[in-house]
């Protein structure tokens, strides 16, 4: 491994996302929308904003990060630039944190932007620290990069990546807790959410917002965290040096 | 993919590999490189098996399709490789200068023509100095000049000590080789230096040698 080698990656990742202005303004923009619209279809006081609010926020990261990486690694797969690398003296994890490096960077301004807009403006109320939301969005920009990074080894063309998003990301939306209490779900859907990353991400965003910063708080950081660096062996077992 | 395939390339010179689309040119190169998944046979490079890690510092690959970064201009492609094989930004000026892309360097890869890409993609296997440079089909849609000027740039780095194995599927550029692996179907059908070719066949002509050694192989 290699810490020279690394910043390398992450920063002609953030030199491409800096030659594409619109979508950078698209990961920007689009979450602050999202967050305006929940505020003006349910009311700035709704108990619905009030909880959908901040899980929406801490979430946003993971979707944008997971298409983002899927499609650039996808690339750097078929355009040879893989090919040309994996000739050269640079570390699979090199490649693998400096992905995760910019992203997270790209996360950070994003998940900020929303979060002034959302408690500054839009009356969004958190119990716990604000800070605190803005990290664990970063944390699952990350996870989302790892996982996208993965999910590409199986797609061969961009169409095919683009639809691992509703496949990979949607069922654990819909199974993480937001729509429906895990305790209220049939017993076999509650079992499948155990094992999807996503429902640790929003347990822990919405103890953060009832300030609730137990040990089941302490214990989703860490799935969380198990995730990305399960993700991110995954990701480098998909980095062959040879292929067909 | 290549059966029963024996080669061997000299060091210090350039070795042109030759032959149809299809011949199995470019399978070769990437078992050279390290990155063909093989099914048996062994390939050594420079004193190790290929693909060793020892070996990554001391290679230079350019793929046959342009494998630079179309969103980044051809200088921050350029910075960026030139930091994964630990040289400085001054290298990078070089490799322009070598490939004769000063005037495009801060222009995005995808805007550039096909020679141009190509050439992007030369100056990135160029940058380590390395001992051996595999290049696949570098001459591709270039013009004349441009392509005596990377032929004579290929035998100036052979001469400074680099093993070069270039390869092409028009035969007008094996004269400018030392040495010579024609290839079809995924047979070598001969290993020789262009007069040794041109004395085998008696042709002088050297299209119509390759005629003759695949008349003979049937």
């Amino acid at each position: 491994m290699s810490l020279s080698v690394t910043l390398a990656v992450a920063r002609r990742v953030l030199g491409q996302l800096r030659h594409d202005p619109r979508t950078l303004a698209l990961a920007l923009v689009v979450p602050c929308m999202l967050e305006l619209i929940l505020q003006q279809l349910f009311g700035r006081n709704s108990p619905v904003f009030q909880q959908v609010g901040t899980p929406l926020l801490g979430l946003f990261p993971f979707v944008t990060m997971f298409l983002v990486t899927s499609i650039t690694m996808l690339r750097e797969r078929t355009s040879g630039t893989l090919e040309r690398l994996m000739t050269m003296p640079l570390h699979k994890v090199d490649l693998l944190a400096g992905y995760g490096i910019a992203f997270a960077l790209l996360a950070v301004v994003q998940a900020t932007l929303v979060s002034v807009l959302a408690f500054g403006f839009l009356g969004l109320e958190v119990d716990g620290p604000k800070w605190l939301v803005v990290g664990l969005a970063v944390a699952n920009a990350v996870l989302g990069s790892t996982l996208g990074l993965f999910v590409s080894a199986f797609a061969q063309t961009e169409f095919q990546a683009v639809q691992f998003m509703p496949a990979v990301v949607f069922p654990q939306i819909l199974l993480c807790g937001l729509f429906v209490a895990r305790e209220e779900m049939a017993t076999w859907l509650r079992v499948v959410s155990a094992f999807l990353p996503l429902t640790y991400a929003y347990d822990a965003l919405a103890r953060t917002a009832d300030d609730q910063l137990d040990a089941r708080f302490a214990f989703d950081v860490m799935v969380v965290g198990a995730c990305i660096v399960l993700a991110i062996s995954l990701g480098a077992a998909t980095l062959r040096r040879r292929t067909d | 993919m290549l059966p029963g395939l024996t080669c061997d390339v000299a060091a210090g010179s350039v070795t042109g590999l030759l032959g149809p689309s299809g011949s199995g040119k470019s399978t070769l190169m990437r078992a050279v490189v390290g990155v063909q998944r093989v099914a048996g046979g062994s390939v050594e490079v420079l004193g190790h098996s290929a693909g060793a890690p020892a070996l990554r510092t001391q290679l230079g690959y350019m793929t046959q399709a342009p494998s630079v970064y179309g969103d980044l201009t051809v200088r921050e492609n350029l910075t960026f490789f030139a930091r994964v094989v630990a040289q400085s930004t001054t290298t990078v000026d070089r490799v322009l200068a070598e490939v004769s892309l000063q005037e495009h360097a801060d222009q995005l890869v995808a805007s550039l023509s096909g020679g141009e890409k190509a050439r992007a993609s030369l100056a990135a296997a160029l940058l380590g100095e390395p001992q051996l440079l595999v290049l696949d089909e570098p001459t591709v849609g270039l013009d004349p000049v441009l392509r005596r000027d990377l032929w004579k740039l290929f035998h100036r780095l052979a001469a400074q000590g680099a093993t070069l194995l270039v390869s092409s599927h028009v035969m007008d550029e094996a004269d400018r080789c030392d040495a010579l692996l024609l290839l079809r179907e995924g047979r070598l059908l001969a290993q020789a230096t262009p007069s040794e070719l041109r004395a085998q066949t008696g042709e002088n002509d050297l299209d119509a040698a390759f005629l003759r050694l695949v008349e003979a192989a049937r």
